[in-house]
C-alpha cells in the first residue's frame, strides 16, 4: 500500500519535473550554501524584510476589496473596513504594522550589510539595488499614510510635498506632478493611491527580482575577519533543506510579533482630515521620517544667504548620495579596506537616525 | 524507533501548519465576504409631478436603492412596479407601442399589472401603490 503511494507521488513529481524542470532547480539548490559564523542571525532580515513585504501585497490587495480612493469616501470606507467588515480591523493593522516592520528590518538589514562588509566587490550592484528598495518601502510608507485620508495623514502629505517644492528650479513641477494639483486634496489621493497599489509595486517587484537574482549569483557574503580566520573556508551549511528550514522558523517568529503587535495595539483611523481646519499640535510624520523631520525643525529660516530648508534637503541629498555610493569610497585607490571609516560611518549614522528620531518623536 | 520519532515530529509540523494555515484563512475568507448594509427603510418617495409624465409612457424613479417604474396609463389611472426584471435583474422598461412592460435584456414582457406575458421571467414584478396628492405623485409600498 505504501509503496503504491510513493509510486504514484513520484509519478506526480515526474510528470511535472518533465514540464517545469524541478530537477534542475533542486540540484541547484543543493549547490547553494549559507557562512556559518557568529553573526549569521543577520542573514534572517532579508529573508523577513522579503517577507513582510509580500505580507503587504497580500493584505494590500484584501483591503482593495473594500477601500475606495476619493477625498468623500475614503476615511468612510476605512472606517467601514475596521468597524464593519469581519476582521477588518485585524486586517488594516496588520498591513499598517508589517508596512512599519519592514522598514524597520530593510534599515537592520543595510546596517548589517555595512557592518558585515557585504557590500563589497563584486556585490556593488547588489547593494544599489537594495538602497533603492528601501527608497520605495519609504515611498509605500509615504504614499500608503495619506490613503485613510485623516487629519495626521493629510497634514505630513502637505509638509512632505512641500519639502519638494523647495528644490531649485524644479521643485514647484515635482510639487504640482506629486499633488496632482496645486494643493493637496482629492487629485493627490487618487493620485497616491496609483503610486502605492501600481506604480510602487511594479518597480519594486522587478527591484526585488533582480536583487535576489544578484544575491544568487554572487552568493552570501563573509566577513573579512571570517574569512581571515578560517583561511578563506568558512564553514557553510546548505541552504535547502538546513537554512531554508531555519529563515521559516524566523518567518514564523516575525509573523507571530506582527499578530501580536496588530492585535494587542490596533492601528488608529483618527479624525477624518477637513482641509480648511488648523493642523494639530503635536504633529509628525512616521518614525522613519522623523529624523530628517527634526532636523529641518532645527535648522534657522536663513543661513548666510540660503534659505534653511533648502540648506537641509541638500544636506540630505549629499548625505544619501554619499551612502550609496559607500561601497566606492569604502576602499582606498590602492584597493585596501577603509574598515574604520565604514564602521565609523555606519555607527555614526544610526546613532543620528536614532538620536534624531527620539528627540522628533519626543520634543 | 528512529522512524516513530521521525513520524511524531512529522505529525506534529504537519498539525502545526495546518492549524496556523486555518488560523490565517478563516480571517481571511471571513473578511471577503462582504458584511450586509442596511438600507435606509423608504416607504414612500414623491415620483415628481402629475403633469411631468403624459399618458402612455413611463420612467424610472428611485425607490431608496431600488428602481421602481411608474406608468402613467391614462389620464387617472397610474401604476408603479419593481423595474427589477425577475429573470436576471436588468431594469425593465415601458413599451409605448404595445402598452407592455419590456425587458430588453431577454426580451421579457409584462402586462400592465406585471404580470409575466412572455419571455423568460419567471414571476410578475412586485406591485407599488400610487397616489395623486394635488400635482404631486407619490409611490409607496403596499400595505
Amino acid at each position: 500500500m505504501a509503496t503504491t503511494t510513493i509510486t504514484s507521488r513520484q509519478r506526480v513529481a515526474g510528470w511535472l519535473d518533465e514540464r517545469l524542470g524541478l530537477s534542475s532547480l533542486k540540484e541547484f539548490l543543493s549547490h547553494k550554501t549559507v557562512p556559518i559564523h557568529s553573526a549569521t542571525m543577520w542573514y534572517y532580515f532579508g529573508g523577513i524584510t522579503l517577507f513582510l513585504f509580500t505580507i503587504q501585497v497580500l493584505t494590500g490587495i484584501l483591503l482593495l476589496l473594500y477601500y475606495r480612493p476619493t477625498a468623500s469616501e475614503a476615511y468612510e470606507s476605512v472606517q467601514f473596513i475596521m468597524t464593519r467588515v469581519r476582521f477588518g480591523w485585524l486586517i488594516r493593522s496588520i498591513h499598517s504594522w508589517s508596512a512599519n516592520l519592514m522598514i524597520f528590518t530593510a534599515f537592520v538589514h543595510m546596517f548589517s550589510v555595512v557592518f558585515l562588509r557585504a557590500y563589497r566587490r563584486p556585490r556593488e550592484l547588489t547593494w544599489f539595488s537594495g538602497i533603492a528598495l528601501l527608497g520605495l518601502a519609504l515611498g509605500f510608507g509615504f504614499s500608503g499614510y495619506l490613503l485613510p485620508w485623516n487629519t495626521i495623514s493629510y497634514f505630513a502629505t502637505k509638509v512632505g510635498t512641500d519639502m519638494a517644492s523647495a528644490v531649485p528650479v524644479v521643485g514647484s513641477t515635482i510639487a504640482r506632478f506629486l499633488r496632482g494639483g496645486e494643493d493637496v486634496g482629492g487629485a493627490t489621493l487618487t493620485r497616491f493611491f496609483g503610486f502605492h497599489v501600481a506604480v510602487l509595486p511594479g518597480i519594486a517587484t522587478t527591484l526585488i527580482f533582480v536583487h535576489l537574482m544578484l544575491v544568487q549569483k554572487h552568493g552570501i557574503s563573509s566577513p573579512p575577519w571570517v574569512e581571515q580566520k578560517t583561511g578563506g573556508k568558512v564553514p557553510q551549511m546548505k541552504f535547502f533543506p538546513n537554512f531554508f528550514l531555519r529563515e521559516m522558523m524566523a518567518w514564523y517568529a516575525a509573523l507571530g510579533v506582527l499578530g501580536s503587535l496588530a492585535a494587542i495595539f490596533p492601528w488608529e483611523l483618527g479624525e477624518k482630515a477637513d482641509p480648511f481646519a488648523s493642523a494639530p499640535a503635536g504633529i509628525h510624520p512616521e518614525w522613519y521620517f522623523l529624523a530628517p523631520f527634526y532636523t529641518l525643525k532645527l535648522i534657522p529660516s536663513q543661513v548666510l544667504f540660503v534659505e534653511g530648508e533648502l540648506l537641509g534637503l541638500f544636506g540630505f541629498a549629499v548625505l544619501a548620495l554619499w551612502w550609496v555610493l559607500l561601497p566606492f569610497w569604502a576602499t582606498n585607490p590602492k584597493g585596501e579596506e577603509r574598515a574604520r571609516l565604514v564602521t565609523g560611518a555606519g555607527v555614526a549614522l544610526l546613532a543620528y537616525l536614532v538620536t534624531f528620531s527620539l528627540l522628533g518623536y519626543f520634543r | 524507533m528512529d522512524t516513530g520519532r521521525r513520524g511524531l515530529i512529522r505529525i506534529l509540523l504537519g498539525t502545526g501548519f495546518s492549524a496556523s494555515l486555518i488560523s490565517f484563512l478563516y480571517p481571511v475568507l471571513r473578511f471577503m465576504d462582504p458584511p450586509a448594509v442596511p438600507e435606509a427603510s423608504v416607504n414612500e418617495v414623491s415620483a415628481g409631478k402629475v403633469q411631468d409624465l403624459k399618458p402612455n409612457s413611463g420612467k424610472i424613479v428611485r425607490f431608496g436603492s431600488r428602481p421602481v417604474i411608474l406608468i402613467r396609463v391614462s389620464d387617472t389611472d397610474w401604476r408603479a412596479f419593481s423595474a427589477v426584471c425577475t429573470h436576471l435583474n436588468c431594469t425593465v422598461q415601458y413599451s409605448e407601442q404595445r402598452h407592455q412592460i419590456w425587458c430588453a435584456c431577454h426580451n421579457g414582457t409584462y402586462d400592465l399589472n406585471g404580470a409575466v406575458v412572455s419571455g423568460p421571467p419567471p414571476k410578475a414584478l412586485e406591485e407599488y401603490a400610487v397616489k395623486v396628492r394635488g400635482d404631486e405623485v407619490v409611490i409607496s409600498r403596499h400595505a
